[in-house]
């Protein structure tokens, strides 16, 4: 049992639970004070999602749906851990997320190209936007969350500029891709008959995961990941020993960045939603992300249960009686979330100690024992 | 023209009160990035108070009212950052930018619940202060004065004073600076940063009701307030951590802001037929460019960010 503890991975998937339970608790609490009769009932709507449809085929439908948005939301969880494992807090993924949609939006729409094309495009925004962060870090060191939030905000207004040109006359929305731009729709190859003909299921739910596979290789196996990582503990030693540390920072915020952009392709390009161009504030996918990049421990393959996890309350809070509670309870408990998130490190800390405790006293006994044993 | 000024001293104003916020908890120390959630949830409170207090209360206790609704509920909810910041060491990015999606998420629960109870068909997340709002303002010769304005420029000179000549100040800044040097001499390092971050949770919570009653007369909490905390941090970084700088930072940003809201009052601009994007975005790319240009040589608290722990070497 000890042993178990001990283990760096079911820590963090111990201390993971604890957030969400904590989490799920206070939300709990927060709507028992709004209204006490309905709130158990709301709680298990937000935790069941689509569990709460009786038919399995509609229950698959909407999980086709959860995972839809999980896609995006795995990319911009392995964006933010990408970067934090070079040391720097990419708070701008939110920007880059939203430049990513941009780009791959008015490919679309505006030239006509294929969903290839688009999606790279919209992995380039991204990483355009991040290496203008990285590159304001290495040079003018300015702090690459003050400069990512600034660019979250740049990328908002210019995206809402660029995008209208390619919107609805009736309303402010873009154009469906169905309408539009069908050339770019992710293909489903078959996935979207597994979920009952859930037609935005595509090829990017087992592209995200490949991505989240391939971010654990990069920093993990290979010498690249390795410098990266060196960089990120300490940048001195790493440009001691050769590392062009100022490189490693703008390459890694714009592999962050690219990450990102793909995010905002991966949903936009499954039509499921359109961009509406008079939104004035910045979506909140970049941030979620962070969320379940905490969530997930900072592990790439930790963030895909993680998104999931994050996605399914955001999905579920739609489910709650929207005639006495509002659906922003699941925003609110996954802010809570992150928040616990926050006491982690410090949770970890009080086992191993706890644990060493326990150890210490066990070995004082055996030895108290081998001395009376003398006797 | 006026209207140009009156916006951009009432902007002004705003980025003042934050950043000095953000300044007070840095110089403590420990890094504030959750003050725009702190300026939603005081503007919670002021609005909530405003729409609260009975008709016809007189327009100074409607000032006095709302002004400590909002400073109140903008300490409670920075005491959040404390707990986790001084006693759990948590990442103080990370617990920022928590507490700016709990802020505007809490703020739209709590608002939406209380117009849903008060009519079963209203599910908006608007709290309406036409009336009460107009205690604040004072009309002089089309110039509206805001007393908000008279706040923040005591605020500013009681930062000053109290930052540079007081002992208070002077200890504080020495937890930001060198916190074991600063324990060494008897000095409570946990208490002081506990200060910094609750004097930011006022002066944030004040900021956001000033923030949330400028030029409008309701507001929508699912907005949150539109980046205003994080300019408020801009600003602090480009007025390096001293009020007086920060005080001239915050005028420089306020005029872009204004520009955004006023540009089309000005011929010229309008026949420049620039979108109104370029004019959003003009503070944030400024503060950009300013950040690229301010930041080589940087003048942080040196030990912002970086929990004490009392037995680290």
């Amino acid at each position: 049992m000890k042993k178990i503890l001990k283990n760096e991975a079911v820590q963090s998937l111990l201390t993971s639970l604890i957030c969400i339970v904590v989490g799920m608790f206070v939300g709990y609490l927060v709507l028992l004070m709004i209204e006490p009769s309905g709130a158990a009932e709301a709680i298990v709507a937000v935790a069941k999602n689509f569990l709460g449809y009786s038919r399995t085929n509609m229950q698959l439908k909407h999980l086709g749906t959860t995972l839809v948005k999980t896609a995006p939301l795995i990319m911009c969880s392995l964006s933010i851990l990408f970067s934090y494992k070079v040391g720097l807090f990419n708070i701008g993924v939110a920007g880059q997320y939203v430049i990513g949609s941009c780009a791959c939006m008015y490919a679309a729409l505006g030239f006509g190209w294929g969903w290839l094309p688009c999606m790279l495009f919209a992995a380039v925004a991204g990483g355009v936007f991040g290496m203008i962060t990285g590159a304001l870090k290495a040079y003018f060191n300015v702090n690459e969350v003050i400069s990512g939030i600034m660019l979250n905000w740049i990328g908002l207004y210019f995206t809402n500029m660029v995008l209208s040109n390619v919107k609805e006359a009736a309303s402010a929305y873009t154009y469906t891709l169905k309408a539009k731009g069908k050339a770019a729709i992710l293909p489903t190859m078959g996935l979207d008959e597994f979920f009952n003909g859930n037609k935005y299921v595509s090829i990017a739910i087992p592209l995200s995961i490949i991505f989240a596979i391939l971010v654990w290789v990069v920093l993990n196996k290979t010498k690249f990941g390795y410098e990266l990582k060196a960089t990120g503990y300490n940048k001195h030693a790493a440009k001691y020993c050769g590392m062009a540390e100022k490189r490693n920072v703008i390459v890694s915020l714009a592999i962050s960045g690219a990450l990102a952009g793909l995010a905002g392709s991966f949903l936009y390009q499954t039509d499921i939603e359109q961009w509406q161009v008079t939104i004035s504030s910045v979506p909140a996918m970049g941030f979620n992300g962070i969320a379940a990049a905490f969530l997930g421990g900072l592990n790439p393959i930790g963030a895909i249960f993680s998104s999931f996890f994050i996605q399914h309350i955001t999905e579920g809070g739609t489910h709650v009686d929207l005639t006495i509670y509002c659906s922003q309870i699941s925003e609110l408990i996954s802010a809570l979330i992150i928040y616990l998130c926050g006491f982690v490190g410090f949770l970890k800390m009080a086992m191993n100690t706890s644990l060493a405790k326990s150890e210490e006293k066990k070995a004082l006994k055996a030895e108290k024992e081998e001395k009376g044993g003398d006797k | 023209m006026v209207l140009l000024i009156q916006y951009t001293i009432l902007f002004a104003c705003i980025l003042t009160l934050v950043a000095l916020g953000g300044c007070f908890s840095e110089h403590s120390g420990v890094i504030n990035l959750g003050l725009e959630g702190i300026m939603v949830m005081g503007a919670m409170g002021g609005a909530l108070m405003m729409r609260y207090l009975p008709v016809g209360t007189s327009a100074f206790v409607v000032v006095i009212a709302t002004l400590l609704a909002a400073l109140l509920l903008g300490m409670l909810y920075s005491a959040l950052l404390g707990i986790a910041a001084i006693h759990f060491k948590a990442d103080q990015t990370l617990v920022g930018t928590a507490m700016n999606i709990l802020g505007t998420a809490a703020a739209t629960v709590i608002v939406k619940s209380i117009n849903t109870i008060n009519n079963p068909d209203d599910h908006s997340s608007i709290v309406q202060y036409i009336e009460e709002k107009k205690a604040f303002i004072m009309n002089i010769g089309g110039f509206e004065f805001n007393w908000m304005m008279l706040v923040a420029v005591i605020v500013l000179i009681g930062a000053y004073v109290v930052l540079y000549k007081t002992k208070f100040g002077l200890r504080l800044m020495a937890c930001g600076e060198h916190p074991q040097a600063a324990d060494s001499v008897g000095i409570n390092v946990y208490k002081m940063r506990w200060a910094g971050v609750l004097i930011s949770g006022i002066l944030g919570g004040l900021g956001g009701i000033m923030y949330i009653t400028a030029g409008v007369s309701e507001w929508k909490f699912e907005y949150g307030v539109a980046g205003f905390g994080f300019l408020s941090l801009a600003v602090m970084i480009f007025g390096k951590w001293k009020p007086q700088n920060i005080a001239l930072a915050a005028v420089l940003f306020g005029f872009f802001r204004a520009l955004s809201n006023v540009y089309f009052g000005f011929d010229f601009l309008v026949k420049l037929n620039i979108p109104s994007g370029v004019y959003n975005m003009l503070p944030y790319v400024v503060s950009l460019i300013v950040l690229a240009f301010t930041s080589k040589h940087s003048s942080a608290p040196k030990a912002e960010g970086i929990p004490y722990d009392k037995g680290a070497r």
